[in-house]
């Protein structure tokens, strides 16, 4: 029996979507049927991650203009599941933002990507056609 | 953004009324507490019991608001965390920064 779920959804570049698109990935969370430790551990972290993509992608990437759209593709197999999110604008320095360290207790920014390779096992920003996305990857085995 | 603001002595309360606070609505947060910083507030509680969810832009807004507070000797405090909002501050290392008490009567006691 194949044991996979593909979900792709396309919103506006607009951060009024993050709730739902967050709850997809608790919901998701839940329905996974071979995944064995804490579900609502995942459907959370899975929230979070979503959450600070899309508003990377929505407020860097593609610099709040309301006429972009954020593409989001979620893959989840019995062993892995993989986040993508494409952003159709002239992106951002991931590494800029930050360098995997958590960022200092008063500054005001930078914390999403330190949240996103927290709860991630492997994190990736490059080009993709016409614009670029965030691939994130986390073991369920 | 729903938000709910009152007076507890020379304490200001403001109730955050929602189940996130996120990059959506965290700027109405720090509107607020800015209106309130500039009107004379010295002491700000943010009781946060209805939060479900924080994410980093929500964590920003309160550490602006720390800063804002620090440069105007005044103080903000933070009260009823839900487990996952206290992971956040975990996480992000923020729980050694803020004054944060399990309810928002010991909050108003520590004053």
């Amino acid at each position: 029996m194949k044991n996979q779920i593909d979900v792709q959804i396309t919103i506006p570049n607009q951060t009024r979507y993050l709730s739902l698109i967050g709850r997809i990935g608790e919901q998701l969370a839940q329905a996974l049927g071979s995944f064995s430790g804490d579900r609502e551990a995942l459907g959370q972290h899975l929230n979070l991650v979503l959450t600070e993509a899309l508003v990377n992608a929505i407020k860097h990437a593609n610099a709040t203009d309301p006429d972009k759209e954020v593409l989001i593709r979620i893959n989840v197999s019995d062993r892995e599941l993989v986040i993508r999110v494409y952003d159709s604008g002239q992106g951002f320095d991931i590494n800029g933002v930050s360098d995997g360290s958590c960022p200092e207790p008063l500054e005001e920014q930078g914390r999403g990507i330190y949240i996103i390779r927290s709860l991630m096992d492997s994190v990736v920003y490059k080009r993709a056609d016409g614009g670029n996305v965030l691939e994130m990857k986390k073991a369920l085995g | 953004m729903n938000l709910k603001t009152e007076q507890n002595g020379a304490v200001t309360v403001i109730v955050v009324r929602e189940e996130r606070l996120d990059a959506h609505n965290s700027d109405e947060l720090k509107a607020e507490m800015n209106r309130l910083f500039e009107g004379g507030t010295k002491d700000l509680l943010v009781d946060l019991k209805e939060v479900r969810f924080i994410d980093s832009s929500g964590l920003g807004v309160l550490v602006s608001g720390y800063k804002n507070a620090s440069t105007r000797q005044g103080s903000i405090k933070l009260c009823s965390l839900q487990s996952q909002v206290k992971s956040m501050f975990e996480l992000t290392r923020l729980h050694r920064v803020f004054d944060i008490y399990q309810t928002v009567d010991e909050a108003l006691e520590s004053y």
